[in-house]
């Protein structure tokens, strides 16, 4: 698979992420060159193999519904580019 | 006192040779002295280094007193430390203050360790020879025009230089290993699980595990003890018993079946290490090992199933870095999206971005099965070769890397050439195995690294397999002869 720089762009937006408009080609020919190098796999025979998702083929630990975490809401906001009155603050987003 | 193990100087704080505190400011100015050229340490905590040093120095004096107290080591920095910038090797948590240690760092303050600081990485840990930081190349001491491998290339610079005594890595597809190899360390990556992830910032969350970066298998043996075992918060954190690794460091290897699969001989790799490595496989048939021929017949699918999985696992784990709880967040957005969208393009560098990419692509609709299912299928493949290795064997004997540490922006252009440094590590990741590197007989002057891989959770055995190697050789104990004054 082939991407031409309007695929990165779509990719990029899906990502919410800018890119600096002079790089999209360079983007374009090194995403397809991963994207290359992925389809190796195409070639695996692998009718009927489960997929794997965990490494110890474990299922996921479950724990009780119930507060474990202590209040730390003041430690964590306080790395918060903006916060007012405990909220995060963003751009206005309803006009 | 620099080129000392811990064990030595464990010895040595024990018997009162020298304290912890004179020990910590040795090491600190040796950073001071070396770091510049190096690049090894994002940031230095010499204040909180010395007071933990004198606290290590109190306990000494009651005999109270672990096999890590006292000793200085780092924190690769992908590990959140209260209070310390961790920076994750990206510009999107160049002011990330962490409010909390991670796990790791938690069990290893308990165990009396003195931390120098933070050590560079690829960011995010994305990378093979820790070109990808934010901060710059780290530069590998052997020989500062190549590279130290990544994406722990800060802690196995430090540790090889000996401006720490051992170091904190991480592993998601050959971080710990590679660069254990190209610095001529000892490097362990754990079975997934065994060492708790709470903290550890996440890149792809099926393959990631933390790890010992240290001189000698002695020493990774202490520090994976310090780290293993049982976190409620990490849900992937496996409930299996922790044996004493230290204890089993000296059994006999008469009889140990060592499988060498072809596959890791083949083309591709530098005939000069195969002729390395195989001395070191001469050297367990002297301590009566037996090797035997095996196939691993899915490893070319290794690279490009790792190249599906851990871009859709990054993607999906990098979404949480949005410019508004914390990191990096761009100057005057005009809204939400440009918000989101302008944070994250100026916050994250070109590598993590290629990756984002990758994945975000993997996943969207429409392609699904034909790449992270497909991946997923394939992955299962290359676990069950391993399984069946197994049965015939009790470790798997191999290079770490195809080559020995490569020049500073020598592979950037091609980032495909770049991922398939990682083509005898990145399998392990995968069936989720534990696997280990350790110096053998150098080339041309540059270390170079036999690979270990081990059954699930038996960390025991690949260490003590490694350490009777050690016994008999002193590879490991060599070091870049401009850092031994």
């Amino acid at each position: 698979m082939s991407l031409d720089r309007s695929d990165v762009e779509k990719i990029a937006h899906l990502a919410r992420m800018a890119l600096d408009e002079t790089q999209i080609d360079t983007y374009a020919s090194e995403l397809s060159n991963i994207l290359a190098l992925v389809e190796q796999l195409e070639q695996a025979d692998t009718s009927g193999i489960e997929p794997m998702s965990h490494p110890l083929h474990m299922a996921q630990r479950l724990r009780h519904d119930e507060v474990t975490e202590a209040d730390r809401r003041e430690a964590n906001q306080a790395i918060a580019p903006q916060v007012e009155n405990g909220l995060y603050l963003v751009p206005k987003v309803i006009e | 006192m620099h080129t000392k193990t811990i064990v030595e100087l464990g010895a040595g704080l024990k018997a009162g040779e020298f304290t912890s505190v004179e020990l910590t400011r040795h090491f600190l100015e040796r950073i001071e002295r070396y770091n510049g050229e190096l690049n090894a340490f994002v940031t230095i905590t010499p204040e909180t280094a010395l007071q933990e040093a004198e606290a290590a120095d109190r306990l000494l004096q009651s005999g109270q007193a672990g096999p890590l107290t006292g000793i200085p080591i780092a924190q690769k920095d992908i590990f959140c430390t209260q209070g310390v910038k961790t920076s994750c090797g990206s510009r999107m948590l160049d002011n990330f203050i962490s409010p909390y240690d991670a796990a790791v760092v938690e069990r290893l303050k308990q165990a009396g360790i003195v931390s120098l600081g933070k050590l560079n990485m690829d960011e995010f840990a994305m990378g093979s020879s820790n070109e990808t930081s934010f901060y710059g190349p780290v530069r590998n001491p052997w020989d500062r025009n190549r590279v130290p491998g990544g994406s722990s290339g800060g802690s196995a610079a430090a540790v090889a230089a000996r401006i720490a005594v051992a170091a904190t890595g991480t592993d998601t597809g050959g971080s710990i290993r590679q660069p254990a190899a190209l610095c001529g360390l000892t490097g362990l990556k754990p079975t997934y699980g065994r060492v708790s992830r709470f903290g550890m910032i996440a890149f792809a969350s099926s393959l990631d595990q933390a790890g010992p970066m240290a001189q000698s298998a002695e020493d990774a043996a202490l520090l994976l003890q310090a780290i293993s075992g049982f976190d409620s918060r990490d849900s992937t954190c496996a409930n299996e018993l922790v044996p004493d690794y230290s204890a089993s460091l000296n059994d006999s290897l008469e009889g140990l079946r060592i499988g060498l699969p072809g596959e890791y001989f083949g083309e591709g790799l530098d005939s000069a290490i195969a002729a390395s490595i195989e001395a070191a496989i001469n050297v367990y048939k002297g301590l009566g090992a037996e090797v035997v021929e095996i196939s691993l017949p899915n490893t070319a699918l290794a690279v490009p199933t790792y190249y599906v999985v851990a871009p859709a696992e990054c993607s999906s784990n990098l979404s949480r870095f949005d410019g508004v709880r914390f990191g990096y967040r761009c100057e005057d957005p005009k809204d939400l999206e440009d918000l989101y969208k302008r944070s994250r393009g100026e916050g994250f560098g070109a590598e993590v971005k290629r990756r984002i990419m990758i994945g975000t692509y993997a996943l969207s609709a429409g392609y699904y099965d034909a790449y992270y299912l497909k991946a997923q299928q394939t992955r299962h493949l290359i676990s069950d070769d391993f399984s069946k290795a197994f049965e015939k064997v009790d470790v798997i004997m191999g290079p770490t890397s195809p080559a020995t540490a490569f020049g500073l922006g020598e592979k950037t252009d091609d980032p495909v050439t770049m991922y398939l440094n990682d083509i005898y590590t990145i399998a392990a990741n995968l069936a989720g195995l534990p696997a280990m590197s350790l110096p053998v007989e150098p080339v041309n002057g540059l270390p170079v690294g036999l690979q270990i891989v081990g059954n699930y959770f038996a960390e025991g055995k690949l260490l003590n397999v490694a350490h009777r190697y050690q016994q008999e050789t002193r590879w490991h104990r060599q070091m870049p002869e401009e850092y031994v004054l």
